[in-house]
Order: C-alpha cells, then sequence, then structure tokens
C-alpha cells in the first residue's frame, strides 16, 4: 500500500487541473464561436466581445493553482514525498470541488457568455452590463477554489 | 448538466444573426414609408438602410433582398434541408406553372418562381415526358395525379387544388422533420390558415364535402370534421367552430376581409417568434430571422405595388404587417 496515498493525491491534482481546464476549453470555445460571428459582422466589436470570451477561461487557472498547491504540499514539486493512504485521499477530496466546480461552471459560464456576446451585438453600448451576467457565474468557481483551498491546506495541518 | 455539444449547434450562426437583425427594417422605417408621396421617396428611404443594395427599381430590389437571405442561410447553416419548408411551396407553384405550359403547348418562363429547389427544366421535362419518377417523391405522385386528372377534365381549378393540398402536407411534413419548435409553430400556422381561408370561401361558394376533403389539409390545432360540417353550414358556423380554436381572435378580421386574415396570420407568427429574439442556441433565431426577412420583403412589395398605384396612405398602412424588431 506504500505510495497509494500519493496516488490518490496526485490523482486529486490531475483532476482539478484537467476537469477545469476542460470546462474552461469549451466555455472559451463556445464563447469563441459566438465572438467570431459577432466579429464577422462587425469588427470593431472585436476587443469587447474578447473579455466576453475569456471569461469562463478562469476555472482552468483556478485548477492549475489547486493542482500546483496539491503537488507542493505532496513533496512532488521537492521535498518530503511520504503520503499515508488516509492523507492522499483526503487530497483528494479536497481536489474534488475544483475538479467538478470549475468543469461545470465554466460550461455555464461560457453559454452565459454567449448570450452575453449576443447582447454586445446588439447593443455595444451596454458592454458594462452584458459582462456582469457571466461574471456572476464566475462567483461559484470562486466559493470552489476557496473550498479546496481551505481543504488541502486543512489536511496538510493535521499532521496524519 | 450536459457537456453535450448538441445545443450549441448555430453559435457562431446565431452570433452573426444577432448582427444582422440590426439591419431589419423596424416600425420607424415603414412609418416613414408609409408617409412617403411618392415611389421615388419610398425607394430613396429603403436604399438609405441599404435595401435593394444597389437596385432602384422595385423587383429588382426586392429579388436582390431575397437572394441576399438565402446567400446569409446557405453560409451559416451547412445543411439546409431544415430550411425546405420556406422553398417547397415553390416548387409545388412551379408545378402547376409546368403542367400548364405543357397542357397549353406554350412557354411561360416567367411564370416560375426564382426561389424553387427544382429546376424548371426538370419539372418542364418530366410532366411534357410523364416521366413523373425523375421528380422526388412525393412531388412525383403529386405531379402525376394533378397531370391526369388535368388532362381527363380539363379542370385547372381542381389542378391546383390537389397541389395546393400537397404542397401543405409537405410543409407539414418539413416542419415535423426539422423537430425545430419555431418550424413545427410556423408549419402549424401555414397550414391551419390556409384551411381556414379555404373554408370560408368554399362554404362561401356552397361548394360541397368532397370538394373540401380534397383541399384541407391534416394540422393538430383544427378538427378537419368540424371545420368541414361548420363549412358546409356557411361562415357563421365557421366562426362559431374558430371560437374554441387557437384561432379565436381571427375572427373579426376574417369576417373583415381575406387580406385582413392574412395580416392577422402574418402578425401572430411574428409575435410567437419574438422569444427568439432573446435565444442564443439552435436553429430557432436563424428560422426566425428567415421568417422575419420575408415577412419584410412582403411588406416592402405590398407598401412599393400599393404606391406603384396610388394607393392611399391609409390603406396602404393596413397592409403592412408587424415587424420583428
Amino acid at each position: 500500500m506504500e505510495g497509494m496515498g500519493l496516488l490518490f493525491a496526485l490523482v486529486g491534482a490531475a483532476l482539478a487541473a484537467g476537469m477545469a481546464g476542460i470546462g474552461s476549453a469549451v466555455g472559451v470555445g463556445i464563447a469563441g464561436r459566438a465572438a467570431s460571428g459577432v466579429v464577422t459582422e462587425d469588427p470593431n466589436q472585436f476587443s469587447k466581445v474578447l473579455v466576453l470570451q475569456l471569461l469562463p477561461g478562469t476555472q482552468g487557472i483556478y485548477g492549475l493553482l489547486i493542482a500546483f498547491i496539491t503537488l507542493t504540499q505532496i513533496g512532488i514539486m521537492g521535498g518530503d514525498s511520504n503520503v499515508s493512504l488516509l492523507e492522499g485521499l483526503l487530497y483528494l477530496a479536497a481536489c474534488l470541488p475544483m475538479a467538478f466546480g470549475g468543469l461545470f461552471s465554466a460550461i455555464a459560464q461560457g453559454k452565459c457568455s454567449v448570450s452575453a456576446i449576443g447582447l454586445v451585438a446588439k447593443r455595444p453600448d451596454q458592454f458594462g452590463k452584458a459582462m456582469i451576467f457571466p461574471a456572476m457565474v464566475e462567483t461559484y468557481a470562486i466559493l470552489s477554489l476557496l473550498i479546496s483551498i481551505l481543504s488541502i491546506f486543512g489536511v496538510s495541518g493535521l499532521g496524519l | 448538466m450536459s457537456v453535450s455539444y448538441q445545443d450549441k449547434d448555430h453559435i457562431y450562426a446565431v452570433a452573426r444573426i444577432r448582427s444582422a437583425e440590426l439591419k431589419l427594417l423596424d416600425r420607424s422605417v415603414f412609418d416613414r414609408l408609409c408617409e412617403a408621396e411618392s415611389l421615388e421617396e419610398s425607394i430613396a428611404i429603403l436604399s438609405e438602410r441599404g435595401f435593394g443594395g444597389e437596385y432602384r427599381e422595385p423587383e429588382a430590389m426586392i429579388a436582390e433582398e431575397r437572394r441576399r437571405l438565402w446567400a446569409l442561410i446557405d453560409e451559416l447553416v451547412p445543411d439546409t434541408s431544415v430550411f425546405r419548408i420556406f422553398r417547397i411551396q415553390n416548387d409545388y407553384s412551379d408545378l402547376k406553372a409546368a403542367i400548364k405550359e405543357s397542357v397549353l403547348e406554350q412557354p411561360f418562363p416567367d411564370i416560375y418562381t426564382k426561389g424553387a429547389e427544382l429546376e424548371p427544366g426538370l419539372l418542364r421535362s418530366a410532366i411534357k415526358d410523364r416521366a413523373y419518377k425523375r421528380l422526388p417523391k412525393p412531388l412525383s405522385e403529386t405531379a402525376q395525379e394533378a397531370h391526369e386528372v388535368f388532362l381527363r377534365t380539363r379542370d385547372g381549378q381542381l389542378c391546383d387544388i390537389i397541389i395546393d393540398k400537397a404542397a401543405l402536407d409537405a410543409i407539414m411534413v418539413c416542419a415535423k422533420e426539422s423537430k425545430d419548435s419555431t418550424l413545427i409553430s410556423y408549419g402549424e400556422l401555414l397550414v391551419a390558415s390556409a384551411d381556414i381561408k379555404i373554408a370560408v370561401r368554399a362554404a362561401l361558394c356552397g361548394k360541397d364535402e368532397s370538394f373540401l376533403r380534397r383541399a384541407l389539409s391534416e394540422c393538430d390545432t383544427l378538427d378537419l370534421d368540424y371545420l368541414i360540417r361548420a363549412a358546409l353550414s356557411g361562415t357563421e358556423a365557421i366562426y362559431n367552430y374558430l371560437k374554441n380554436t387557437d384561432y379565436a381572435d381571427a375572427i373579426p378580421e376574417l369576417k373583415s376581409s381575406p387580406q385582413a386574415f392574412e395580416r392577422w396570420c402574418d402578425d401572430l407568427i411574428i409575435r410567437r417568434l419574438r422569444p427568439q429574439l432573446y435565444n442564443s442556441f439552435g436553429l430557432g433565431p436563424i428560422a426566425a430571422y428567415i421568417i422575419a426577412r420575408e415577412t419584410e420583403i412582403k411588406s416592402v412589395r405590398i407598401l412599393l405595388c400599393a404606391r406603384e398605384n396610388g394607393f392611399p396612405t391609409e390603406a396602404i398602412r393596413e397592409r403592412i404587417r408587424e415587424t420583428y424588431v
């Protein structure tokens, strides 16, 4: 069973980075398709729709951050890599909020960005308001990030 | 939440449609067009909005707008077969032309529509050679039945009825095959309004049951047996029947004139389409845009034609359809 703890912790880090990254890729991808549609008709809207397209990309960064912290804590990035099975499972559980929260919030934010891009196409002067709607979805990605960070540092503080 | 890509289809197309909707003619433009004192002034207002491109002749402007509409749709939707509902009627209209050309043994190239899927030449040769199988089904069966009936009876009206009913049936099939709620609702209203018009006209002309059964097409919002019984009793019976259907609000318009009823139907379609202005995914917004553009083109055609023939402003205003934006 030696090394299983490290394996589970690593799976947690991989899920956080991978699933949040997939969510962001899908979200940014669909928003990009809408943005391309608007820019085809009106190239002047490029900078506005680019901002809206990038909003669902943050979950991927949050996932990367969680994976990085986890790797640091378990010694993969250097230091002591002696992780017990229980500790490894706890790290895995700690990464899950970011993995699932990141995946689904990024896709939902991508869809919301598509609608906001439609709003900008119709009313470019309402860009500020259009940005708020997808930004609201960000709240839930941040909550996932927060709980994952608190859990990872909490696990390392337990001294198991 | 599903990670499926299905509901994200047409995202690029819908975004382009959102921008294209900005160029639709709104109520204020139609008000200006109604107030215009001459055909030239109307054309100048339309040209200012980019309607008709470089053309300044009413028919050419309308043809250009229709060409632009379908060029955009062909570019946006890789498989436009889902939008056959908008063109299929033209095939049936051209079939009527081909049968009449064949019987009269004279070419009438100008009576063919411009937006049909089938080449007039193909229709012409299939009818002339009686090689109906060259045509796609179910048009081939309609062509054979209508042509044979025409040759046997020389009854042009009967031939038209057969073709019109087949066109309505085809519209309904196309609508249901699309599985898109906007197109289904559009097809349903198109068929139901045609049925109501036929029933009222048949009641006024005292047509019998066999005529009505031959002319009316099945749809979900009307019970054909009830409608036929009502039509045989007279127009009041039709109005009484319609009171219990989705078309109760159309009764005053029906009593007023067929044109008022047609306008009511067009306005109802536009009102039902408006939620698509806020939908960012799927075929709905694209279908709604096509219908909105076709309605806009119809309104401009009515307006320019009425202006050319010196109709008073109020008469023109009554015929202008509701706008989508």
